[in-house]
């Protein structure tokens, strides 16, 4: 009987302990939203990329629709070459879609957001999006603010 | 100054000597796992005193770090306006650091300075001796399950650490300092990673789970069978383990987060 009592209260910690792992994997991370299966990569060149992460998210309207699968540097071109993973629920941008790099609040992450075009056409795994928008740099904007200012005495 | 010299020697060959038997015991009680898949009992029932048992302290412990992280963090992050980053600030730092090592501490002083006492306990009344003599591997019979009852205790431990951290941090801010629930989780969500955080802090408490097991049963076997010395051995689990996982969490989080 003592034996029978130890078994049930071992079954109760470990499926406690099993519970506590899934509850940290579903409710505390991120693993309810991953679905890495069902996403299509698209390429985009920017100029600058300022503090775009691997992993930043890809938005449309303020949805999120994507997020940066990969980030490298182009030989041919001298730009900056940023992979996005979009969902493959999300195939009906059109080719002419636009992609921009803005910043979530002042002082935020990093994002891309996507903005829809007109044509028929849609992108497809491993297109490229031709209109892309670099990053606002704040260092660059006080620099520029500056000189305008030292210009006008 | 010869005398001195010999003083120097004799200790650090003790140090080593001690040391080499430390590994030789892990590999003969690592040898002696696959016995056990014949007689799981023996496991269960240890899984009882070192896991159930450690049940209470874990989780009122994991429940009070996550409402003092709770407060905490809200009192810095409102100066910024950012209160809606508490449940990050909360599950990062439960998930990544304080689970996997405040548990292993507790662990070391509830689970593994029991382990000690008992074996050295069982080493001084000759136990053991008495095992060998009617030929059954005291390693095999006594050391390997409770070595491995602490090593998968562990990380379910750890876990449900930072789980009742979570929602007590979630209970500070949100039940009583009023931070909005939905930005609480949603923002946990989708800055908690699960391969980058999650894995790695299970990754950490499995790896402390192995260490503080391994010194809590050499310890014990190690123990000078007198009084005295299951005393000093269970005081060496408790320090040494705290010392080793603290070391641990160091290397480990260089590994893990540190981008080298």
């Amino acid at each position: 009987m003592a034996e029978r009592k130890i078994e049930i209260l071992v079954g109760v910690f470990v499926a406690l302990g099993l519970g506590a792992l899934f509850v940290l994997a579903m409710q505390v991370s991120n693993l309810s939203q991953l679905r890495d299966t069902g996403t299509y990569r698209v390429t985009a060149y920017f100029d600058n990329i300022g503090g775009l992460k691997v992993r930043a998210p890809v938005t449309a309207s303020g949805v999120r629709v994507g997020r940066v699968a990969e980030i490298g540097y182009d030989s041919k071109t001298y730009r900056a070459r940023v992979v996005l993973a979009l969902g493959r629920e999300y195939d009906f941008f059109p080719v002419d879609t636009s992609a921009s790099i803005y910043t979530a609040g002042l002082l935020g992450e990093q994002y891309i957001a996507l903005d829809p075009g007109a044509e028929e056409e849609t992108l497809k795994d491993g297109s490229v999006i031709e209109y892309t928008q670099s990053a606002m740099i704040l260092e660059q904007l006080i620099g520029r603010f500056l000189v305008e200012l030292t210009s006008k005495k | 100054m010869i005398g001195w010299l010999q003083l120097l020697g004799r200790w650090s060959l003790g140090r080593v000597a001690r040391l080499g038997r430390g590994h030789l015991f892990l590999v003969r009680t690592l040898a002696s796992l696959p016995h056990l898949v014949l007689r799981p009992r023996l496991v269960i029932r240890e899984l009882f005193s070192v896991g159930v048992l450690s049940l209470l302290i874990i989780v009122v412990s994991g429940g009070f770090v996550g409402f003092v992280l709770g407060l905490q963090g809200y009192v810095t992050l409102v100066r910024f306006g950012a209160e809606e980053s508490l449940g990050v600030v909360v599950a990062l730092s439960l998930v990544r650091e304080l689970g996997p090592v405040v548990s292993a501490l507790l662990f070391a002083g509830r689970a593994g300075s029991a382990l000690t006492a008992e074996i050295g306990l069982m080493k001084s009344t000759e136990q053991l001796a008495g095992l060998e003599m009617m030929a059954v591997d005291p390693i095999e019979r006594v050391v390997a399950p409770r070595f491995l009852a602490g090593f998968l205790a562990m990380p379910l431990l750890a876990a449900l650490f930072s789980a009742v951290g979570v929602w007590g941090g979630y209970f500070v801010g949100s039940g009583l300092l009023g931070v909005d629930s939905g930005a609480f989780w949603s923002q946990m969500q989708s800055q908690v990673d699960f391969h980058d955080d999650v894995v790695n802090g299970i990754i950490k408490s499995v790896v402390f789970g192995f260490v503080a097991s391994w010194i809590a049963v050499f310890e014990g076997y190690d123990a000078v069978p007198t009084s005295e010395g299951v005393g000093r051995a269970t005081t060496r689990t408790v320090v040494n383990t705290a010392l080793a996982v603290l070391g641990l969490d160091f290397i480990l989080t260089a590994l893990m987060f540190g981008n080298f």
